[in-house]
């Protein structure tokens, strides 16, 4: 009878899990979208009020649209989360809520009402406000989801290397909010996250753009985007290398366990090499099929051929499973090499060859949603690393679960499912209408003015005249096999 | 908790039902608008959506800061309460998912799919209005699983998808003009009497279930407070029901009045709820000072909302009056 209620409640433990995991996983996509694609918004506006030059306005209008598309979606999916602390987790409040609380609210006072009160005024006001306000407006916006992202990677962040609390009756206390709020990995994670965001809107952008340019759509302004969003993968793609090393070697510092599940490294020891391949068995303790470049592990971590790596034999029973981690980082770093390739690519195309050819406007499509994945990627290395504690040496996972029935949690996790699969499939299906769209727009009506009833439009368009369009312009020849000239 | 710190709680029991009470008024009348969504009319359909585009987003945002501080400065309350409630508390959030998507999806899927969105977007306010009205019910009843309180919970659902049904029509009498606004008032005025009755049956019904609180209302010298309340009631509803049969009225004189008095209402049922329950924020379970989180969080969140509340009141009222008049075509 006892075995059987563990079972139940290992069941609704585990069940859980994988809901806060499907929830944050579905809800992280689109803030990594928005925290950067707002401020490209505002650059393009920017442009537009120093150039007075139309083709910034139709940038900015088509990616404005996407914007509050990605809104939407992160905000009604985001609503979720500040409820399932309470009934999934009661545990996690109960124990560091008075440190996880203020955090939270100060996220909800400071970004979500600011974020949410001048999106109107950005996407509605244009007509209603003065060019100067309505550019405030998209500023405030932009300030508001990078104000979210610090309050919740400071707690984030916090839960992986907690400080600045003391423990008083298995309750944590606050000794120095500087201390919780600028916790040791928190810089790091902060910084890493910020410029991953901006490489997955440049990558959206840029595939966005050339599914446009694919389609026949000449038009200066989708240039412009693709130029714009180029040049900053390439600007941020480095420092993301650079920052991304950074962080490493803070976990390295402060959470051993996860770095040597993500090297695959068992035994501590020295002149550890670097692990490009291998299938980690946690049941023998090693791993099988590796390839591996001599050293170089140490030298990564520890600046030099002979550095001491711990293995994951120091921490048994206190590191996370190996596997995921292990194979998400290496997804991770994997589609990092991927993005350095292409923008260097793009660049150099753009600087000396002055055009993108055909089959890089491709690859670029294909990269339209590598952000996704490997923010994604890095989320899990990061979050399983952490595993089998909550908040790191504090509270581990299982004792913050729920007492809830399994087969409520299990009905409430089908739902969800459900309705993300779906919302991801429809929000995916949606940006591509919305390009075709546009393609068929820009060439019917030429003129800004005509711009401004883009929704109205929307509305209007048949999509079978809408794919007729395309087999015409394309018939008509507007892509030319040479690729799109810059 | 020291003495020195007794306040904290009953500040923030106020910030929540405060953020609760705005939550249900902002987010009532868009949910309720949704809910009115009808199927033979596009360019109706349109014109209502508009005239909440600006502000559904923002709405929802106080749910998130009630439920927010219910979790920060009451966690025990917290879990005790949406545990109880956990699969109505799941199906209200795909409710409030669809809609909230279906809003931005309707315009920008292939036109095609534009009445499938508008259908899921009348589906998840609805879903959202009545599971919300069945929470409040369960709560109400404290969690008792009887089928006397699952009925009276059901009873719940049902007026408070009509409470907001009201106060939607009401806002679209205020925002809208023409055949729209007369189909508005003619919503007002069947739901102003449906949640007329609601309303008596949930009082009657509260009274007959729970002993403390009939007390609490009914003893001297209370009781004399039920004869002006009443009054207002009475009074609030007629004059509504009288002024909704003559829309649109010349001039559009006095639009607004429907609006302001469901707001009176709901701040009404509101109180008396409030009133009903203090100190106890799971009913006859848990008070406000045995649920509360540690006097120094508590200080810490207190002192950042003495100066961001008045920051967000001042520019969410900036943010209607740019959009304030009768509602135009919007597009971006």
């Amino acid at each position: 009878m006892l075995a059987f209620a563990e079972l139940a409640s290992e069941t609704s433990f585990m069940l859980s899990r994988i809901q806060f995991a499907a929830n944050i996983s579905f809800h992280i996509l689109f803030p990594t979208i928005n925290i950067a694609l707002c401020w490209i918004l505002l650059f393009f506006k920017f442009q537009f009020n120093r150039t007075g030059d139309e083709s910034w306005l139709r940038v900015y209008r088509f990616w404005v649209r996407i914007f509050a598309l990605s809104f939407a979606i992160g905000v009604v999916s985001g609503i979720t989360m500040s409820f399932q602390f309470g009934t999934n987790w009661p545990g996690y409040m109960e124990t560091v809520g008075n440190i996880a609380g203020p955090l939270l609210g100060y996220e909800v006072m400071t970004a979500f009402f600011l974020e949410a009160s001048f999106l109107s005024i950005m996407l509605f006001g244009m007509n209603k406000v003065s060019n100067r306000v309505h550019t405030f407006a998209t500023l405030l916006v932009a300030i508001g989801t990078s104000m979210s992202a610090f309050w919740i990677l400071a707690l984030d962040s916090w839960m992986q290397t907690p400080s600045g609390f003391e423990m008083r009756d298995g309750v944590a206390h606050v000794t120095s909010w500087a201390e919780v709020i600028f916790n040791p990995s928190m810089p790091y994670r902060l910084t890493h996250m910020v410029l991953a965001s901006g490489l997955t809107a440049a990558f959206l952008i840029a595939g966005i753009s050339a599914y446009r340019l694919l389609k026949g759509d000449n038009k200066r302004s989708v240039k412009q985007a693709l130029h714009a969003s180029t040049a900053l993968a390439m600007i941020l793609i480095p420092i993301q290398i650079f920052v991304g090393d950074l962080h490493g070697l803070n976990t390295f510092k402060h959470q051993p366990a996860k770095v040597a599940a993500m090297e695959g490294v068992w035994e501590t020891s020295t002149n550890v090499p670097l692990l490009l391949f291998a299938i980690p068995d946690e049941e023998i303790r090693t791993n099988h099929f590796e390839v591996k470049v001599p050293n170089m592990a140490s030298l990564i971590l520890t600046h030099t051929f002979d550095g001491e790596i711990k293995g994951l034999n120091e921490f048994e029973g206190k590191h996370p499973p190996v596997a995921p981690v292990f194979f998400s980082f290496r997804v991770m770093i994997g589609i990092g090499v991927l993005m350095l390739l292409t923008a260097a690519i793009g660049c150099y195309q753009f600087l000396y060859k002055k055009r993108y050819p055909n089959w890089f406007l491709k690859v670029l499509v294909g990269m339209t949603f590598s952000g996704w994945i490997a923010t994604l990627a890095g989320w899990y290395v990061t979050e399983i690393g952490r595993q089998p504690y909550l908040v790191t040496g504090v509270l581990k996972t299982h004792d913050a679960a729920t007492m809830l029935p399994a087969d409520n949690v299990a009905m409430s996790l089908t739902m969800y499912l459900l309705l993300y699969t779906f919302l991801l499939i429809a929000y995916i299906r949606t940006l591509f209408v919305m390009a075709n769209r546009a393609v068929k727009l820009e060439e019917q009506n030429p003129s800004i003015e005509d711009m401004r009833n883009e929704a109205l439009a929307d509305d209007s368009i048949d999509t079978n005249a809408l794919t007729q369009g395309q087999t015409q312009s394309l018939a008509q020849g507007k892509t030319t096999d040479k690729g799109a000239l810059v | 908790m020291s003495n020195e710190y007794q306040w904290l709680p009953t500040v923030f029991i106020g910030l929540m039902g405060l953020s609760f009470l705005i939550y249900a008024i902002l987010d009532g009348y868009d949910l309720g608008v949704g809910v009115l969504l009808p199927k033979d009319n596009q360019a109706q359909r349109d014109q209502m959506i508009y005239s909440i585009g600006p502000f559904w987003d923002a709405n929802e945002t106080w749910l998130v800061l009630a439920v927010g501080i219910m979790l920060i400065a009451f966690p025990k309350a917290h879990s005790i309460v949406l545990q109880a409630l956990y699969l109505p508390t799941a199906i209200m959030l795909t409710g409030l998912i669809l809609r909230g998507v279906s809003f931005d999806f309707r315009t920008k899927a292939p036109s095609k799919d534009k009445r499938k969105w508008d259908l899921a977007f009348k589906m998840g306010s609805l879903i959202a209005t009545l599971s919300q009205g069945y929470m409040l019910g369960r709560y109400v009843t404290s969690f008792d699983e009887s089928s006397l309180a699952i009925g009276f919970s059901l009873l719940s659902a049902v007026c408070v998808t009509a409470g907001y049904c009201f106060i939607g029509a009401c806002w679209l009498v205020m925002k809208s003009e023409g055949e729209l606004q007369k189909r508005a008032a003619r919503w007002a005025t069947i739901t102003n009497i449906l949640m007329a009755v609601g309303i008596a049956a949930v009082c009657a019904a509260n009274l007959m279930i729970d002993a403390t609180i009939a007390e609490k209302w009914l003893s001297f010298p209370q009781v004399i407070l039920l004869i002006p309340i009443s009054a207002l009631f009475l009074f609030v509803f007629a004059t509504v029901h009288v002024y909704l049969q003559q829309v649109p009225t010349k001039n559009d004189i006095g639009c607004w009045y429907p609006f302001l008095a469901a707001v009176v209402i709901f701040i009404l049922c509101f109180a008396g709820l409030g009133y009903s329950f203090y100190p106890y924020i799971v009913p006859m379970q848990l008070t406000i000072f045995e649920a509360a989180s540690a006097p120094e969080s508590l200080l810490v969140i207190f002192w950042g909302a003495v100066f961001v509340l008045p920051v967000i009141i001042g520019y969410t009222i900036f943010a209607y009056k740019v959009f304030w008049g009768k509602t135009t075509h919007l597009t971006y």
